[in-house]
């Protein structure tokens, strides 16, 4: 095991599935709570609202002030919440860090109050007749539409939604995490209510804690806390199908105009693989030496050798199989850019790459994968991936996968990728 | 090589200076996979007017030429240094701020090799007219990528406010006019005067043996010549203790209105343990005034006028300070309100015992969670040092602060003589 001194226990507690990590690299305790749910029209707005609302109030800590009061006693702990898309999954998150009271002078029981007030977030939110408090639904409805509005202000951010929304039109990977405004104004405080009964009945929910804690303690405090309503225990997982076959009948090429300075260049790519194929690592390897690293054919021919571009790089959606291409260029040297992706493409559909390159790409990618499980965040991130898909893999799994594509598996998996949309955002009144 | 032991941390730095001048720092971390090393120089994006080394006559060099020269470093001879950094399965970056310049990399095998490409790229300059030429399209579509960010725009805007002289108030990349007028001589003379060892520090955190690394660099750096050591001098016109503007409005392609306030520091000569306190201070005063457990914040986020973009933060260097605080908001002339209101009311009332207590553990359970990382040692080490101050004081410089100070340093900086706005408005 390459993974010095730290030991991963899985099992079923009250319904969840709890991960524990124990280590002694780090001088804090992380806990991870992850909710997931199919991606869907109907629910997404009131699920989006749901982890603000939650750590806005509960039982004991009636208002966010007294949440974040009682988290700053317990030297500062963390909670962020964040809701995001993995394949056609929406993920809700509670992600805290304590400082572990080994460091300190005073020996408050710093985690298990850190996981008693975890599972009071989720478990016993505040309430007025059965239903979220209004006045928390009101601030957070309103909260929530100006982080719809400010992905607009972040012109990346923006084409990226964009070109996924048309992309993927008629597939639930199109639709925002985030919800939609109209929704956001026509929901109440029961329908919200209601949705987060069927989450903690219906959901997978994984809980992960890291740090230099004993694997038994950790479970009989989640026994302790995490109580449900209802039964959890006898369910199992359900599994999300994705429908990444997509053939390409026709190349999109959409053009927006915006009051701005720099071209938003996004071209989404179908690869017809995800985490659960054999070949994923095959794609892993075909993204990196297409777009994924600075020794990458797009940054090499985008910026190095045309200076067109500050950044030109790819990005492989491993749950959804699709690769989405960025880069930000002048308006006018729009077809050449368009040009240059097509012709890297080309190239790696037919080869043109050497075995050194191949060596290059398995050591940075290996390096990722290792350093990414120093921090107890994406250790977690790592290991949630299993969680997503129906195939599991371990950390070793990953190095050795890694390890073992040849260039003919990257030539093969490259010839599946297609070109299926273009999203150029320029600025107003230019050709 | 001296050890310098954190005891309540449970961590060991060993230290050494080299014949050259050259501050090496290396604390070993066990568990981890990474090693995570910075090799920086004190020269950054303020450092625009100087006496170049061996010369006696100063002079003014192009708006982001310090940023520019971080660009064209990776470049040799045989090609881009990125490249081999990768091919030793290493990532590699860097970064310019207003006084720092920072080269690193990653990585979890072959840590001496890349140390090595580490210092030799560093210490190895080499500019073309023709490469130079080059990078003037890549960092300009740079520049135009965060022209188009309405973030980045409010915040050097009110930093851009605050200044009346001071080179601070530069955008770090320059424009796209003044890097056209960066030549290959002007980056070799900036390269030459500040990129001596004497005025360098390398960072090494990770999994290693520090007693060989330490040897590595000892050797590596014994093989190399430099010029004689000199002290560097940077002129900086005299900055007048008033903001230069008290508010600017932007027009940019945004839906959410932005603004950001600023409290500028009359005077920042501080370094060292007192600048450490002084920072630390007003570090807590922003979280007791408007951290997320302060009726303030709840005040402001019920009544609509922030949401969870609302930020502040403080910064010091020598010779400039301040603090920065704002985010999106509906209606960003009532939150200037607002927010002088509350300031008016905090620094004329007495501080509240019971939540200073509060704000102090929560200061350093958040010190703790950053030594977690280290990329947050390394850069955070450097740019103490830089202002020689020690990074691991911080716990017990947080533990020292008394009320009385506390209140008397919110008198002095929150002061609304040295307010200034600046927002972003929908177009």
């Amino acid at each position: 095991m390459r993974l010095l001194n730290t030991k991963l226990t899985e099992q079923n507690v009250n319904g969840i599935n709890l991960h524990v990590i124990e280590t002694n690299k780090y001088k804090t305790n992380t806990i991870v709570l992850h909710i997931r749910t199919p991606l869907n029209k109907e629910t997404v707005t009131k699920r989006a609202l749901l982890p603000y609302i939650l750590q806005s109030g509960t039982e004991t800590f009636p208002s966010r002030l007294e949440i974040r009061s009682y988290l700053d006693e317990l030297y500062g702990a963390t909670l962020g919440v964040d809701v995001s898309k993995k394949g056609e999954n929406q993920i809700l998150s509670f992600r805290m860090d304590v400082a572990n009271e080994k460091y300190l002078k005073d020996k408050t029981p710093l985690l298990e109050e850190t996981i008693k007030l975890l599972a009071e977030i989720l478990l016993k939110p505040t309430k007025e007749n059965n239903a979220f408090e209004s006045s928390i639904v009101n601030n957070e409805k309103r909260n929530l539409s100006q982080r719809i509005q400010s992905i607009f202000d972040d012109k990346i951010r923006y084409a990226n939604m964009r070109i996924t929304e048309e992309m993927c039109k008629d597939e639930p990977y199109g639709l925002s995490v985030w919800g939609y405004e109209e929704e956001i104004t026509a929901v109440t405080p029961e329908q919200i209510y209601e949705e987060y009964q069927a989450m903690l009945v219906n959901d997978d929910i994984d809980l992960y804690i890291v740090g230099d804690v004993q694997t038994e303690e950790i479970s009989k405090l989640v026994e302790k806390y995490f109580i449900f309503p209802g039964n959890r225990l006898t369910r199992d997982r359900k599994e999300v199908s994705v429908n990444s076959n997509q053939k390409v009948e026709k190349e999109n090429e959409i053009f927006e105009e915006q009051d701005i300075k720099q071209g938003k260049l996004h071209i989404g790519f179908r690869t017809a693989t995800t985490y659960n194929d054999e070949d994923y690592f095959a794609m892993q390897m075909f993204n990196g030496l297409f777009g994924g690293f600075s020794h990458s054919k797009l940054f090499i021919n985008v910026r190095e050798k045309a200076s067109l571009a500050y950044y030109a790089s790819s990005r492989y959606e491993s749950h959804k199989g699709i690769l989405m291409v960025m880069s930000g260029i002048e308006f006018t040297n729009y077809s050449q850019a368009v040009t240059i992706i097509k012709e890297q493409l080309k190239s790696m559909q037919s080869g043109d790459f050497t075995e050194k390159e191949i060596e290059q790409t398995k050591a940075v990618i290996k390096n990722q994968i290792l350093e990414t499980v120093d921090v107890a965040r994406g250790y977690v991130e790592l290991l949630h991936h299993n969680a997503i898909a129906t195939k599991k893999r371990t950390i070793d799994d990953w190095l050795t996968g890694i390890d073992q594509v040849t260039k003919e598996d990257i030539v093969k998996v490259g010839q599946k990728v297609q070109l299926d949309t273009i999203y150029f955002l320029k600025g107003k009144g230019e050709k | 090589m001296k050890q310098i032991l954190f005891e309540q941390l449970n961590e060991t730095l060993y230290h050494e200076t080299l014949e050259n001048g050259l501050e090496v720092y290396i604390l070993p971390k066990e568990g981890v996979n990474k090693t995570y090393a910075t090799f920086t120089t004190k020269y950054g994006s303020v450092d625009n007017n100087f006496i170049p080394i061996g010369d006696k006559e100063s002079i003014k060099v192009p708006d982001g030429i310090a940023h520019f020269l971080e660009h064209k470093m990776f470049e040799d001879e045989e090609g881009d240094v990125f490249q081999l950094f990768s091919k030793q399965g290493a990532s590699a970056n860097a970064f310019t701020s207003f006084t720092r310049t920072a080269y690193l990399f990653s990585s979890t095998s072959e840590v001496e090799k890349n140390l090595v490409t580490l210092l030799d790229f560093v210490q190895h300059p080499y500019f073309t007219e023709e490469s130079v030429e080059k990078e003037k399209g890549i960092i300009g579509q740079e520049i135009t990528m965060y022209d188009d960010n309405p973030d980045w725009r409010v915040y050097f805007g009110v930093i851009e406010n605050m200044f009346h002289h001071h080179p601070v108030k530069i955008d770090i990349a320059g424009t796209i006019e003044s890097i056209d007028k960066i030549t290959k001589d002007l980056l070799y003379t900036c390269y030459e005067t500040f990129y001596h060892p004497k005025n360098m520090v390398l960072f090494v955190v990770g999994a290693i043996e520090p007693e060989a690394i330490f040897q590595l660099v000892k050797e590596n750096q014994g093989k190399k010549t430099f010029k004689e050591m000199q002290t560097i001098e940077r002129i900086f016109d005299q900055e007048p203790a008033t903001v230069a503007k008290t508010k600017e409005v932007l027009k940019m392609s945004v839906h959410t209105p932005k603004c950001l306030v600023g409290f500028k520091e009359k005077e920042q000569t501080k370094q060292g343990s007192e600048l450490l306190k002084h920072e630390l201070s007003i570090n807590i005063l922003l979280d007791l005034m408007l951290g997320q457990s302060s009726s303030n914040y709840e005040k402001l986020y019920n009544e609509g006028l922030i949401d969870d973009s609302f930020s502040f933060d403080y910064s010091a260097e020598k010779g400039f300070g301040f603090s920065i605080i704002g985010g999106d908001t509906k209606d960003p002339d009532q939150l200037v309100r607002t927010l002088e209101e509350m300031v008016q009311a905090f620094t004329s009332s007495p501080l509240d015992e019971k939540a200073v207590t509060r704000a102090i553990k929560k200061k350093i359970g958040a010190f703790l969670r950053a030594i977690n990382s280290p990329e947050y040692i390394a850069n955070q080490f450097t740019r103490y040092q830089f202002n020689e101050m020690n990074l691991f004081d911080v716990v017990d410089t947080l533990e020292s602060l008394t009320i009385e100070e506390l209140a008397q340093k919110a008198k002095e900086h929150f002061d609304l003589e040295m307010f200034t706005v600046c927002q972003v408005l929908p177009k």
